[in-house]
């Protein structure tokens, strides 16, 4: 590769290089200028006061003390119970099946699954809060859930579960799990097909039942996949919004229950025309963004198997 | 992962003289039973609130209410009718089309030739240029939201569909750039040496030899950014607000969604919802393999 190298090279990367810098990086560090301002983002006059707004960060009791919260939940509970599910779906699948002469199978229909499980992760999140909002939805309103309890006889909110303050969030983190595990379920699966079936058979010569199967053979050998969802969903977790905004009554409601982080800063810049203190919460984000990805990567690495 | 193909020799035993200490055959007969109750469990879970949203949407708005859990008494196509020319989403599917159009391509373009530099020519700064716009898929985009309003005001193309356009391409950049890089690194130099030597200058190289042999890997990303670009919500909120009607298809079931406690035409929101939900349906129905292969394959480097 040797004449007009650098002449093609520059014209392949002036247009993505321009266009990334100019729409992602500038406005990103845009962000953290302002974040040291007093700025409402309205009229033309600000000044620099330093992070007075990341010290009344934390004094916001009404929005941002409850969103750190509610994320803070969600970036727990979100990958813990997706990754599991999607572990054991897959497991299920692939190696949960009869043996016949010792040989280990998956279950018959897992074509079948993994095209359902995966169907909601193509869907839009504003579709999926549509569906789940009706299906939450006050008796009254002919919600699926309310009206299924009362046909059997039991007691439902009134209002609909998403109108009771300590049912919102977790209604709404369900609503991300049921999307998310087909997605990790198909990811977990196609990594588990280059587990070699000789492991098994030789782990059920030895004894093992299908949970030591599990443990001992497949999480050992899925442990780079289950880092890098766990970073993905960590992603999620943290970029929560959509949902939210199309479920949630007042939009993180009721009276906050469900307020989060992304939620909280759209209404800052958006609502309350508030860009500095949106950007500083936003400046946090961001770090703690970058944070997760570094600590799981860091205590996530392990001493690599080869097969 | 390492991917290797694994070892077919093992420790050699006849196949015939397995003895297993357990009895394989029960345990594995109470872990298939186990196993597929849990998995059906999961499946209906799924099915049941899309078949029954579907159900919904050919009801009236007094038999949602009073009947939620019944069929519907008579089907009316009549809230199918309503949805697409009263509540616009025939407009808003044209919307997203018109956008899309442009944006995927462009997205495709761009990225593929960045990438394609980035992965197999060296120059000073390929390796700053990678990283950023690999580390770009952590930023998250709450945090440009104003600025990037800002930027568009600026030069006009704020509410537009071009600013719309310049802004999904630059942020599905980072993705795509980071998968198509490692796509290109895997293809064989020596096809690409022999063209170079037969006269073939770079751009040549490019579209003629190296695209071609990129094809599996353009394909998934494709997928994978429309989806995505499809399914965006916050970009069009905050950047494509001004006129109802210029709505993309996700902006504008929300807004019909939030809309609903003052016009309350529920069967059209729900007949909407599903007319959204056809294409993707239909499209998955055909092409899920690619889909998923095109969706998980970013997650494995």
């Amino acid at each position: 590769m040797r004449h007009g190298k650098y002449p093609f090279i520059l014209s392949f990367l002036v247009l993505p290089v321009g266009l990334y810098a100019w729409l992602v990086i500038l406005p990103f560090a845009q962000a953290f200028q302002i974040s040291f301002t007093d700025w409402s983002g309205s009229t033309n006059q600000f000044d620099y006061i330093g992070f007075d707004n990341y010290i009344n960060l934390f004094k916001d009791d009404r929005f941002v003390i409850p969103a750190l919260q509610h994320t803070g939940i969600i970036l727990v509970v979100l990958p813990i119970v997706t990754i599991a599910m999607g572990l054991f779906f897959a497991f299920m699948l692939n190696v949960g099946g009869r043996s016949r002469q010792g040989r280990i199978e998956g279950v018959r229909g897992a074509g079948f699954h993994k095209i359902v499980y995966f169907f909601p992760q193509v869907l839009s999140l504003s579709i999926i809060g549509i569906l789940w909002k009706q299906v939450y939805a006050p008796p009254s309103f002919g919600g699926l859930f309310a009206s299924g309890l009362q046909a059997l006889g039991l007691p439902a909110p009134v209002n609909g579960f998403l109108a009771e303050k300590d049912l919102v969030l977790a209604c709404v983190i369900g609503v991300l799990v049921w999307s998310s595990v087909g997605f990790y379920l198909v990811y977990f699966s196609s990594a588990m097909a280059t587990i070699p079936r000789d492991f098994y058979e030789a782990g059920i010569i030895d004894g093992a039942g299908r949970f030591q199967l599990f443990f001992k053979i497949t999480l050992p050998l899925l442990w780079e996949s289950v880092q890098t969802a766990w970073i993905y969903l960590s992603i999620i977790a943290l970029d929560v919004f959509v949902l939210i905004y199309v479920m949630t009554p007042d939009q993180g409601g009721p009276d906050g229950a469900s307020e989060v982080v992304g939620g909280v800063i759209w209404k800052y810049a958006f609502k309350f025309a508030d860009q500095a203190f949106a950007s500083a919460l936003g400046v946090v984000l961001f770090f703690a963004a970058m944070t997760l990805a570094v600590v799981t990567l860091r205590a996530g690495r392990r001493e690599q198997i080869e097969f | 992962m390492a991917t290797q193909t694994p070892e077919t020799a093992g420790p050699a035993r006849p196949a015939e003289k397995r003895t297993p200490q357990k009895e394989p055959k029960r345990e594995g007969a109470i872990m298939n039973v186990f196993s597929q109750g849990f998995l059906w469990l999961w499946a209906v879970m799924i099915i049941v609130p899309m078949v029954w949203i579907v159900l919904t949407s050919f009801k009236s708005e007094r038999e949602i209410a009073s009947d939620p859990l019944g069929l519907p008494s008579v089907f009316r196509w009549e809230n199918y009718v309503s949805a697409w020319n009263n509540a616009h989403i025939g407009q808003y599917f044209f919307n997203t089309l018109q956008v899309m159009v442009f944006s995927v391509t462009g997205t495709m373009l761009l990225g593929a030739m960045a990438a394609y530099v980035l992965a197999r020519y060296q120059f000073p700064g390929n390796k700053l240029l990678y990283f950023g716009f690999a580390s770009g898929m952590m930023f998250p985009v709450f945090l440009a939201l104003f600025p990037l309003f800002k930027t568009l005001d600026n030069v006009g193309l704020l509410y537009t569909y071009p600013g719309l356009i310049l802004v999904y391409i630059a942020y599905s950049l980072p993705f795509t750039v980071f998968f198509l890089t490692a796509f290109f690194r895997t293809l064989p130099s020596g096809v690409a040496e022999a063209a170079l030597i037969d006269g073939a200058g770079h751009y040549r190289l490019f579209f003629r030899v190296m695209l071609p042999m990129a094809k599996p890997g353009l394909i998934a990303i494709t997928i994978f950014n429309i989806i995505g670009q499809w399914n965006q919500f916050l970009l069009p909120l905050v950047l494509l607000n001004r006129d109802p009607d210029d709505a993309v298809i996700s902006q504008g079931l929300a807004n019909l969604a939030l809309r609903q406690g003052y016009e309350g035409d529920p069967g059209a929101l729900f007949a909407g919802t599903v007319l959204a939900m056809i294409p993707i349906f239909i499209a998955y129905v055909i092409f899920q393999r690619q889909i998923q292969a095109g969706l998980t394959a970013g997650a494995i480097k």
